[in-house]
């Protein structure tokens, strides 16, 4: 039988091309960089000329490596006939899960147009009655503290002023800015390393993971939150003991509900020393962490954390932002966490199921709103830090979360962003052309982690003086007096019950 | 970066001067506080006092009328330590636990020996639901039986290989997310047709699970298959068994023949679970 009758009967359809590199002859060179440095291969040497040859995600590695800028990169026409109820999005995913059968996946937050709802939030500033303050002149204050706060606090006389009656341990951060949790496995050895150098020059924190801490890693440890989530890897007493926080994942904005399943390919000697599980193997957490059925459950879990830290780290609680969030939140504190992390919707991951990532959850900026104004009407906002992300872009995204109820603005898009993420959405391919999330030696070599860390720190010092640019316009002198400030914030969208659910006046009311 | 330093209460740890009482390098802690006339420890107060005994450089430690006190030993560390129990030791006993030895002479309740290290467990009683929880190494002998979800997420790692030994009966969800590592479910002193429950396995993508006595394959969940013992097999089982014979005097028989093993059809469950393509 010849070859071509051989073929299996399948009619499968493959997917038309969605962005085409396209190479200016007139002034490339033939160095083939650009063939070398596409780990999709989607750039190709044919007759001894560069040429595109399909696979294109529009990373831009390319376009940056080109020494002549003759390459571009163009978003080709869709080649279906319009349709608005049945968009290309849609076709695209029936084809290929009639392909393979399989669940699609997808990496970094939700890429489909939801409405933002910090952009319908205008910012107040100080007028007359109320005088701004210039930092340049005066102090704006953007210390934050991450971890319980006393409900009673004592001090004992003495030689020296000293407090004798605290609840526990606090950490002392420069900026109300967390690096979000970002796990070894899903990104790069260089990635991490930059981000824990990041977050100890700008004295902060940045998270771990649920993927275990390298041990080179130790020396940062006064920078890192540790994550325990249900796949427990890494998870032991060196583990808990080398890092500043502790913190139960219990779920992630990216796909609410789920565990993660680090694909076996990306299990290599480096990840499976560190999650302590063997080569090769697929890492899956579980979806539930089984010792937790319930928030009595939850609160052993807390408890026995304080006594494995001997009491010496804050231990909080990470969950997705979901539609019941301040009845679970009001639990968490009850359960005696000392600090809650929320991770909205358009959270970033590694690796999704798109089907969860683009349909599950909540936005962030209510999620901040429902849970301070839930806690501080049961009498416990007061007991605890809540660190919020899962959508915060800018400055002005972090200034909104924290007047919304926020103590803390976790970032970790725009971190990576910063080290030269494109937002290609291929985290899960492991191909990485940036060295970010990848496990691929050479790839990630590509990533130099002093200089993104030089980045990081760049971006979020200018972050960081934006905010005290715009609270001393606020005549605020504090990002804490900020913190739940909502009377400082007007909402001009679409939906007057949105506002009213975050507790927010609309543009136009004044004062009291 | 700096923690503000402050002490403890000065309630938690106090009682590691009048509870314990220590001889030839032996600490003897009495939980049920009868003697200083306070009433039970708190589990604080409790895992004070260990903690101190083993920062004096006590490797013995006895704790008697333990009144469900949770989280005892957890993160200890160092192979030469020994913690005994007399009584019932509360949730988590062992959590972390990195080394040591730790015995109870009754019951133990759940998450025994959670996200374990290493060390050694022997309870001479039951333990109850989610013992093992995601053990990493070490071993945990149990001579009665254990409850729901017992051995989720055990894993291995390079040399490091963890063991679950049940002498009585499990209940559903055994093994489930298994990574790594055995557990093995004796039977023993049990009327009933089978010593396991239902969905055992459930994806399972490492590891091994040794039951003696009748398993069928309805009561496995998806991910995990029955093959039969092989001589390879028995080298372990022969191990664990002397072992648990060993802690209990309680003999089991060398007779493999009716054993069986559960394992994973695959380490890779979710390898074509998903597609990845560009949408």
């Amino acid at each position: 039988m010849s070859e071509k009758t051989d073929r299996p009967k399948r009619m499968e359809t493959r997917l038309p091309e969605k962005f085409m590199p396209t190479i200016n002859y007139n002034t490339c060179v033939q160095c083939k960089r650009c063939v070398n440095e596409c780990s999709f291969q989607a750039i190709d040497v044919r007759d001894n000329k560069v040429v595109p040859k399909g696979g294109c995600v529009a990373c831009g590695r390319c376009i940056a490596v080109c020494p002549t800028s003759a390459i571009e990169i163009r978003p080709l026409p869709s080649q279906f006939p319009p349709h608005g109820n049945w968009t290309e999005r849609m076709r695209r995913g029936i084809y290929a899960q009639a392909n393979s059968g399989g669940v699609l996946l997808s990496s970094c937050g939700t890429d489909e147009p939801y409405d933002v709802i910090f952009e319908d939030i205008l910012l107040d500033a100080a007028q007359v009655t109320n005088p701004s303050i210039d930092p340049l002149r005066e102090p704006v204050e953007t210390r934050t503290y991450l971890g319980g706060r006393p409900g009673r606090i004592e001090v004992c006389e003495g030689e020296h002023m000293k407090l004798c009656g605290g609840e526990g341990p606090i950490i002392e951060m420069d900026m109300p800015i967390m690096l979000g949790h970002v796990s070894l496995g899903s990104v790069s050895y260089n990635t991490q390393k930059a981000l824990f150098m990041a977050a100890k020059e700008l004295n902060i924190i940045a998270g771990s993971g649920e993927g275990g801490l390298h041990e080179d890693f130790y020396v940062y440890a006064d920078h890192i939150c540790s994550e325990v989530a249900s796949g427990r890897f890494g998870v032991n007493a060196s583990y808990l003991k080398n890092t500043a926080a502790v913190e139960i994942k219990v779920g992630q904005g990216a796909k609410p509900g789920l565990g993660g399943h680090l694909p076996g390919e990306k299990v290599t000697k480096l990840i499976s020393e560190t999650r302590m599980i063997p080569l090769g193997t697929d890492a899956l957490s579980p979806y539930p962490h089984h010792d937790i059925y319930s928030i009595e459950d939850l609160q052993q879990l807390i408890s026995v954390l304080k006594e494995a830290t001997e009491y010496g780290r804050p231990v909080g609680v990470k969950i997705a932002a979901v539609h019941n969030v301040g009845a679970i939140a009001s639990g968490i504190v009850r359960a005696g966490a000392d600090f809650i992390t929320i991770d909205g919707f358009k959270g970033g991951t590694g690796s999704a199921p798109r089907v969860i990532r683009d349909n599950a959850g909540l936005p962030i900026e209510v999620a901040i709103a429902v849970v301070d104004k839930r806690l501080t009407d049961e009498g416990l906002r007061n007991r605890v830090t809540i660190a919020a992300g899962g959508g915060i872009r800018c400055s002005a995204d972090m200034i909104k979360a924290i007047a919304l109820g926020a103590d803390i603005a976790m970032v970790s898009t725009a971190a990576m962003i910063a080290m030269g993420c494109r937002v290609c959405q291929q985290c899960h391919r492991g191909l990485c052309p940036w060295g970010i999330a990848t496990q691929r030696e050479d790839l990630m070599a590509r990533l130099d982690p002093e200089q993104a860390a030089a980045r990081v720190v760049r971006l979020f010092r200018a972050w960081n003086e934006e905010l005290r640019e715009v609270i001393g316009g606020m005549g605020i002198d504090s990002v804490e007096s900020l913190v739940g400030n909502r009377d400082r914030l007007r909402y001009m969208g679409p939906n007057p019950k949105i506002a009213e659910v975050m507790g927010l006046k609309t543009v136009g009311e004044g004062w009291g | 970066m700096s923690n503000i330093d402050y002490e403890y209460h000065a309630d938690e740890c106090d009682c590691g001067k009048d509870c314990t009482f220590t001889k030839e390098g032996v600490a003897t802690i009495r939980a049920d506080g009868r003697d200083t006339g306070k009433g039970p420890l708190h589990y604080k107060t409790l895992n004070c006092a260990i903690r101190k005994a083993i920062a004096s450089d006590i490797r013995t430690i006895i704790i008697e009328e333990v009144m469900g006190q949770r989280y005892i030993g957890a993160t200890a560390s160092g192979t030469d330590l020994r913690i005994v129990v007399h009584g019932t030791p509360g949730n988590s006993l062992g959590a972390f636990l990195n080394g040591p030895t730790i015995e109870v002479l009754g019951n133990a309740q759940d998450m025994t020996g959670n996200t374990m290290n290493s060390g050694k467990i022997i309870i001479h009683g039951n333990a109850w639901d989610v013992t093992g929880l995601s053990a990493r190494g070490g071993t945990i002998m149990i001579k009665g039986s254990s409850g729901y979800r017992v051995g989720i997420h055990m894993k291995e790692f390079g040399k490091t290989r963890p063991s679950l030994v049940i002498g009585g009966t499990v209940k559903d969800y055994l093994g489930e997310y298994m990574a790594g590592g055995t557990i093995l479910v004796l039977g023993l002193r049990s009327h009933v047709d089978s010593p396991v429950g239902h969905n055992i396995g459930a994806g399972m993508h490492g590891g091994r699970i040794y039951v003696r006595g009748k398993v069928t394959s309805r009561q496995l969940g998806p991910g995990a298959i029955i093959s039969p013992v092989t001589e390879e097999d028995s080298a372990e089982l022969t191990s664990l068994i002397e072992e648990f014979e060993g802690y209990f005097g309680e003999p089991v028989g060398r007779d493999y023949s009716n054993f069986v093993k559960i394992h994973p059809s695959s380490s890779r469950p979710f390898s074509g679970y998903y597609d990845k393509t560009n949408i």
